[in-house]
């Protein structure tokens, strides 16, 4: 008589595979682009002029961020979005805004304008002013605002990673219904704390989405020279979480696939997109981008997110011309303006390297 | 006064926080199920269930950053490390986010998390199970580093790291777990972080000993007592913040000081006190200063050698009477 055993789950609950039940237990959707209306995504007109706009403002921020980066009034590193905005607008209009949260690595001015921070405070923080988002005190790398339920921000790669799962712990443990979003590179997927971050999601079942954009480089290191699985999404296999793959150029793409996988997270099933997208300027201001061809870089231009969504407009007749060109000048007075903030905002006075270290006011700093 | 085993007083310190806070949480390798490694969260599980004594695997670099990322949104975890020697691979999380992100948010997110385990020599562990990390977390603003050497203190101060809004480093140790010692009864009982504990008074010289160094030190003392000399024991229990003007004062009484510290003596612990002292005391010190510290080696394995590797009681003895010119 066979041994009689319970059926063996794994850590997350799933059946465990046994020997004569070897199968595929997780799925993978595959989201490319022009598959999807705004109808289909329930998405009015105005709404699809909302997206427009969200991704112009960042192209024309950082467009005019490394201008004032050669005009030396921005200091350090500046690591351009420019070419990836579908990405974080795509998914900020997946998002509850004031309840689910959002946390990224270094490559931050997209999402934190997608997500309603200001160009003001954006642009006075790249200048290194008291009116900056986080008060001159982060730069470009570090964006944060609590009030928008953005977690930052993050210079080292990968280790944002974690933060994010106890964020989703904390929704999980106020049961608030929050769902966190993870954004991080294709080069930080090597890192181990990816791994012991999905493992601990999947474990205890968080409201998790890990978003890898993958935009083809770890800095000057392409996929298939550090990848030995250049699929990224694949890595949630090891960790019994499903994967998409989206493309990143298209911005309802993107939409649809976070809107059905942040839904999976608010269920309790944390899961890994990979969006594959291009990032057109250099890893940073001082990159010069000898590893990729200029071929390729044209031909990825032909992809540009924001042309795509606009050509959409023009051929589904959504908008006017003057109604985009309205849009086109609206954020660039926007920028200018955050420009003249930025300048006209003074520099933290000295005394404000004490400030914000401790929580504690009379913190006895040593002084010898 | 009840009397107390250390692991007792730092359990019962958990126990009334998260009694009185939903907030706080414990999270650890085998904190649940097994009781505890060294069964400080004995009973803990039974009495909070899974959702807040919770299990992890090995994975310190996620389950530190785990509990990080739940404080930036205002948990209130306790991280416990089997041991210290096993959190050199969460230390991008401590040094890089707990200690750091508030300065570079502008304030924005505070950490209120504790981060709690056993520190130092722990016997014939060989080297990489015998490392004292005082000195290491205590190199950077923003961290608020703690180390205990009785229940009393370990209760007290244990209440304030969880009740504080800053990211504290709490040291233990595998030797004194099972340590016994009155812990007061007083209901709250609250011992402010950043103030050092004056154990004995004396006015022949001034030895300064934190964790499992404060004993060298007090069994130092009390040979000098034989000869008699009247020694001043001052335990810092805060490293970070440190309290200089008990230790200041002290000197200035005694005019010579011994520092006790386990760690290798390379910018350790006694290194600062040291600093600090001939930079703001010169002028009231009689002799120059010394330390009695584990030697410049990693921690060796034997029993002959580690026991000449950390600093005895003998060690502190001598010293004090060097710098008192008595030999």
């Amino acid at each position: 008589m066979a041994l009689m055993m319970k059926p063996a789950v794994s850590g997350n609950g799933r059946p465990e595979a046994s020997f004569e039940t070897i199968e595929t237990r997780l799925t993978f959707r595959n989201y490319p682009g022009d598959r999807f209306t705004h109808s289909d995504l329930g998405l009015s007109v105005a709404d699809v002029g909302d997206i427009y706009r969200n991704m112009l403002l960042q192209r024309r921020f950082e467009e005019r961020s490394a201008q004032m980066y050669g005009r030396q009034k921005i200091g350090g590193f500046l690591h351009l979005y420019i070419g990836q905005e579908a990405i974080s607008t795509g998914s900020v209009y997946a998002l509850k805004p004031g309840l689910d949260s959002a946390i990224t690595a270094y490559r931050d001015h997209g999402l934190a304008l997608a997500l309603g921070m200001s160009s003001n405070e954006c642009m006075a923080e790249l200048f290194g002013r008291a009116d900056g988002c986080s008060k001159g005190k982060g730069g470009s790398m570090h964006f944060f605002s609590k009030e928008k339920r953005m977690f930052g921000g993050h210079g080292i790669v990968g280790a944002h990673i974690p933060l994010a799962t106890g964020i989703a712990f904390a929704h999980q443990y106020r049961n608030d219904g929050g769902v966190c979003v993870c954004y991080l590179g294709d080069g930080a997927v090597w890192q181990g704390s990816f791994h012991e971050a999905l493992n601990l999601a999947s474990l205890y079942k968080l409201p998790v989405v890990y978003v890898i954009e993958n935009n083809q480089y770890a800095m000057g290191t392409a996929v298939d020279r550090a990848a030995a699985e250049t699929d990224l999404f694949k890595q949630g296999i090891s960790y019994a979480m499903r994967g998409s793959l989206v493309d990143g150029m298209d911005v309802l793409s993107v939409c649809q696939a976070m809107r059905d996988h942040v839904e999976l997270a608010r269920q309790g099933e944390p899961s890994l997109v990979e969006i594959r997208t291009y990032r057109y300027r250099g890893h940073s201001m001082s990159d010069p981008g000898k590893y990729r061809t200029k071929e390729e870089l044209e031909a990825k231009k032909n992809e540009d997110p924001i042309l795509r969504l606009k050509s959409y407009v023009m051929e589904n007749q959504l908008m006017k011309n003057d109604e985009m060109d309205a849009i086109d000048e609206e954020v660039k007075a926007e920028v200018a303006a955050s420009v003249v903030f930025a300048e006209e905002s003074p520099f933290p006075p000295l005394e404000a390297i004490y400030e914000d270290v401790y929580t504690q006011k009379n913190y006895p700093f040593l002084k010898y | 006064m009840a009397e107390l085993q250390l692991r007792e007083a730092i359990r019962a310190a958990m126990v009334e926080e998260m009694d009185r806070d939903e907030d706080v949480f414990l999270m650890g390798e085998e904190v649940a199920e097994y009781n505890g490694a060294y069964k400080v969260s004995e009973g803990m599980r039974d009495r909070y269930g899974d959702r807040r004594v919770i299990d992890t695997p090995i994975s310190e670099n996620g389950f530190a950053g785990l509990g990080l990322g739940a404080a930036m949104d205002g948990l209130r975890p306790i991280i416990e490390f089997m041991t210290w020697n096993f959190a050199f691979v969460a230390m991008d999380q401590i040094i890089n986010n707990a200690a750091k992100i508030r300065y570079m948010s502008g304030g924005q997110f505070s950490f209120p998390i504790v981060f709690r385990g056993p520190n130092g020599a722990a016997g014939q562990l060989a080297a990489t199970h015998n490392t004292s990390v005082e000195a290491l977390y205590s190199c950077f603003p923003g961290l608020k580093v703690i180390s205990i050497s009785n229940p009393d203190d370990a209760k007290g101060l244990l209440k304030s790291a969880i009740r504080d809004d800053d990211p504290v480093v709490f040291l233990e140790s595998e030797f004194m777990y099972g340590m016994r010692g009155e812990v007061s009864d007083a209901e709250d009982y609250i011992i402010p972080i950043g103030k050092a504990r004056v154990a004995r008074e004396g006015d022949a010289v001034t030895i300064i000993g934190h964790n499992k160094s404060y004993w060298r030190a007090l069994e130092a003392a009390d040979m000098l007592k034989a000869d008699g000399y009247a020694a001043e024991v001052i335990d810092p229990r805060t490293i970070r913040p440190l309290d200089w003007e008990t230790v200041l004062a002290s000197v200035r009484k005694t005019n010579r000081c011994v520092i006790v510290d386990e760690s290798n003596p390379f910018a350790s612990v006694s290194s600062e006190i040291a600093f600090q002292i001939q930079a703001r005391a010169f002028d009231d010190l009689d002799a120059p200063l010394k330390r009695v510290t584990a030697k410049d080696t990693p921690a060796p394995y034997a029993k002959n050698l580690i026991e000449y590797y950390l600093p005895s009681a003998e060690d502190v003895y001598r010293a004090c009477r060097e710098v008192m010119y008595l030999d």
